[in-house]
């Protein structure tokens, strides 16, 4: 499928898209705006109450923006997922070019212009209006020019907490294993940055040209009404927007067999019931999708039961897959959240190497497969190199030791990696489709050391009181997807590269619940 | 070398338009004025003439409250610059600097029409006063008025930095070296210009300058500052026979020049 296809095929999608890419972008730089150029007035004429601002701000900047996310998702008001803690984040770091350039765009002013207008007379804020601030606009342009393409790459990864815009697409691609999909989003990402870039250097090139003549003013009041007219156009667009409240808010982790779920669920919820439903897919984790389905950012997920007696409630690892059923329902029952039967298939880890290395070293068990890892590489995805019951734990409980230290990778690319023999032992899902595609064989996990990973759906307690007729309808996935099933849809995915929507849609007519 | 002058202004009844009491100013440690006394009455031109760094510009920037004295008073129409709202003050004291000071990011009229505008004059008013300014200087108002000040040249400058000290009709006019940076031809027209307009506007001016030939041409009264005190304040025809130590190394550039001492006393 090429780009221009997906384009094509998906265009209102696409339009969507960036239409939320641009908005996040224009809210977030214009806060900067107004925030920023007062500090930076502030940092130039009282340079000791501003150096600790523009400190702050500067390290704010160093911050990496996924971690960003993760420190505001928890806070009251900015936080939350969606538009409100995307935006936050933007904002942080449109402020830092906008601070310094006003900052330089003053103290650059000949000193001698401002000794003339405290001569005429000026108070400092007729100075400030007349005098410094036309004077260091030219400046100030810049900074938004480079607060807006950074903040058009930044929001990309906006959508790792639901705030959507075109890094839906890169999400997308990247848990597909999909470059059409990836460039489908990073290429207007990328032409988005450039038209901001192109836009504003222009605007700032006609500024300084419009200094030189004396006729600032003039272009001031166009550049403030168009400021005025899209600020006004957002506003609508946003009061015409806001989510429905009976609308149901379906998430899900970042992975394939996350989407497909989450897909599932929501056409089941689209044909059974006369309630709308808004997809919140692809966010950043289980520690985000927790966050959410808690604060009611979104209404359902699908969680697995080891997961969350593990790393949500962080109870001692155990193998028993009733009583760990049974410890997190409860738990889940007192944070207001009401845990569904299980869908019928387990995704435990799976401890991965080539199927031709499990051939020519006759592996079957992990335990197999210890004598000959000193000489393996390994690979492991960030959850599990931290997690009590992933890397740590295993390696103790079979004895095991690599070459180096394991890898660290990102889930998306962990089993190509395993193909490509950059490293010969991986853990991934049990489910991923991929395990077929690549050829790779699960070793057995012969000493019981994972936990039990029944997939089932998490809901808002309150959500379902309000929607009664919602519980039922979720109850019809009760121990109907299989181990196989899964590993099917994911391989439909993953290998023959279908559409998640298409492949859950079809699971639904195949099972008869549509 | 106290004049008749002086001491009728000090007879007067009403205050002296300016007036400094023994003032001193230190920047850091550093003594910059030390007991500086000196009276301007109303429609004087007095000329400050002293080397670089002597102090001259400091005593401008005090009467308009740029800097305030550490020690003694400085009087504005009898009333001390810290008693003075300072923008009012400001607002009443035309200042002509020595780099002009014209706003590169407005034009012509906009500069001139800058202290009307503050004091909220009418458009109508601002318009028609700053087309009379620029009229007065010898920049015709439908020519320059909408050029940019990067347009014009230094004299010319120099002309609308003067239109725009005058615009509000300030009682006083200081001038920093206005002509300082201009060629000799330029700046022998510019002060040509500057008496046809004194005599018209008849201002209480303080003008500060390092070049006596300018005091000569320019001042009804001459002050030489040296080592941040006042050494001496009389008419010119006074300071061009004076004896003393510290003002004759000031007129000697004038008289190896053989140039005849204008008495415009």
């Amino acid at each position: 499928m090429s780009v221009l296809e997906f384009w094509r095929t998906h265009s209102a999608e696409l339009a969507g898209l960036l239409w939320q890419h641009l908005v996040l972008v224009a809210i977030s730089t214009g806060a900067a705006i107004v925030a920023g150029i007062p500090i930076g007035v502030l940092a130039a004429r009282h340079p000791r109450a501003g150096a600790p601002l523009v400190w702050v701000v500067n390290i704010a900047q160093t911050i990496p923006s996924l971690a960003m996310f993760g420190f505001l998702l928890p806070l009251p008001f900015i936080g939350g997922l969606g538009g409100r803690v995307a935006v936050t984040v933007l904002t942080l770091y449109a402020l830092l070019p906008i601070i310094r350039t006003t900052l330089a765009g003053m103290r650059s002013i000949d000193p001698a212009l401002i000794e003339a207008a405290t001569s005429l007379g000026m108070t400092p804020g007729q100075r400030l209006a007349r005098v410094e601030l036309p004077l260091a606009l030219p400046s100030i342009v810049a900074g938004i020019r480079v607060a807006s393409v950074i903040g058009v790459g930044t929001a990309t990864i906006a959508a790792a907490v639901g705030a959507g815009g075109l890094g839906e697409y890169i999400f997308r691609g990247l848990s597909m294993l999909e470059p059409t999909v990836v460039l489908a989003g990073a290429i207007p990402a990328a032409l988005l940055a450039l038209t901001f870039d192109g836009g504003l250097t222009l605007l700032e090139r006609f500024m300084r040209a419009a200094l030189a003549k004396g006729r600032i003013r003039s272009v001031l009041r166009y550049v403030g009404a168009a400021g005025v007219a899209a600020a006004a156009a957002i506003g609508v667009t946003f009061a015409l927007t806001r989510s429905d409240p009976a609308t149901i808010r379906v998430g899900s982790k970042n992975f394939t067999e996350q989407i497909v779920l989450g897909e599932l669920v929501a056409r089941l919820i689209e044909t059974k019931t006369s309630l709308k439903v808004d997809r919140r897919l692809n966010l950043g984790g289980t520690f985000i999708c927790d966050r959410a389905v808690r604060s009611g950012d979104i209404d359902l997920y699908v969680e697995y039961s080891g997961t969350a007696h593990s790393a949500i409630f962080h109870e001692a690892p155990s193998t028993d897959p009733r009583q760990v059923f049974e410890t997190i329902r409860q738990r889940y029952a007192s944070a207001g959240v009401t845990l569904f039967e299980p869908l019928g298939f387990e995704n435990t880890f799976a401890i991965l190497v080539r199927g031709e290395d499990a051939r020519r070293l006759n592996l079957a068990t992990i335990a197999d497969a210890s004598p000959h890892s000193p000489g393996w590489q390994a690979g492991f995805g960030y959850e599990f190199l931290q997690r009590a019951d992933g890397y740590p734990g295993l390696a103790k409980a079979y004895g095991l030791t690599f070459k180096g230290p394991p890898r660290a990778m990102d889930l998306s690319l962990i089993y190509r990696a395993l193909a490509q023999k950059q490293v010969d032992l991986i853990a991934g899902d049990a489910t991923s489709g991929l395990i077929e595609g690549y050829d790779l064989f699960m070793l057995e996990d012969n000493l019981r050391y994972f936990p039990p990973y029944d997939a089932a759906i998490v809901a808002r307690s309150a959500t379902l009181l309000a929607h009664p007729e919602l519980r039922g309808v979720l109850q019809l996935l009760s121990g109907r997807i299989s181990a196989t099933d899964m590993r099917r849809m994911n391989h439909a995915v993953d290998v023959e590269r279908q559409d998640p929507a298409a492949v859950a849609s079809a699971f639904l007519t195949r099972s008869g619940l549509r | 070398m106290t004049s008749d002058k002086v001491d009728r202004s000090a007879s007067r009844d009403a205050p002296a338009e300016i007036e400094f009491r023994g003032v001193s100013l230190h920047r850091g440690e550093t003594p910059v004025l030390r007991g500086f006394d000196l009276t301007v009455d109303r429609g004087e031109t007095v000329a400050l003439v002293g080397r670089s760094g002597a102090g001259k510009s400091t005593v401008l920037k005090l009467i308009n409250r740029l800097l305030v004295p550490d020690e003694g008073r400085v009087l504005v129409t009898g009333k001390a610059t810290t008693d003075w709202d300072p923008f009012e003050l400001r607002r009443r004291l035309g200042y002509v600097l020595q780099e002009v000071g014209l706003f590169p990011h407005m034009s012509v009229a906009q500069n001139v029409a800058i202290v009307p505008r503050l004091l909220g004059w009418s458009e109508p008013d601002v318009v028609r006063r700053t087309r009379e300014l620029l009229e007065l200087v010898g920049l015709p108002a439908a020519e320059f008025g909408p050029r940019s000040p990067a347009q014009l040249s230094g004299g010319q400058r120099q002309r609308v930095g003067v239109a725009r000290a005058l615009a509000a009709d300030p009682p006083v006019l200081l001038m920093d070296e206005p002509f300082g940076a201009l060629d000799p031809v330029t700046r022998s027209e510019l002060h040509h210009e500057f008496r046809r307009i004194q005599d018209q506007v008849r201002k209480t001016i303080v003008i500060v300058t390092h070049d006596m030939a300018e005091a000569f041409a320019l001042a009804t009264r001459i002050g030489v500052v040296a080592g941040g005190r006042l050494v001496a304040l009389d008419v010119p025809r006074a300071i061009a026979r004076s004896r003393d130590d510290r003002v004759r190394p000031l007129l000697a550039p004038l008289l190896e020049a053989g140039a005849a001492v204008r008495d415009s006393g």
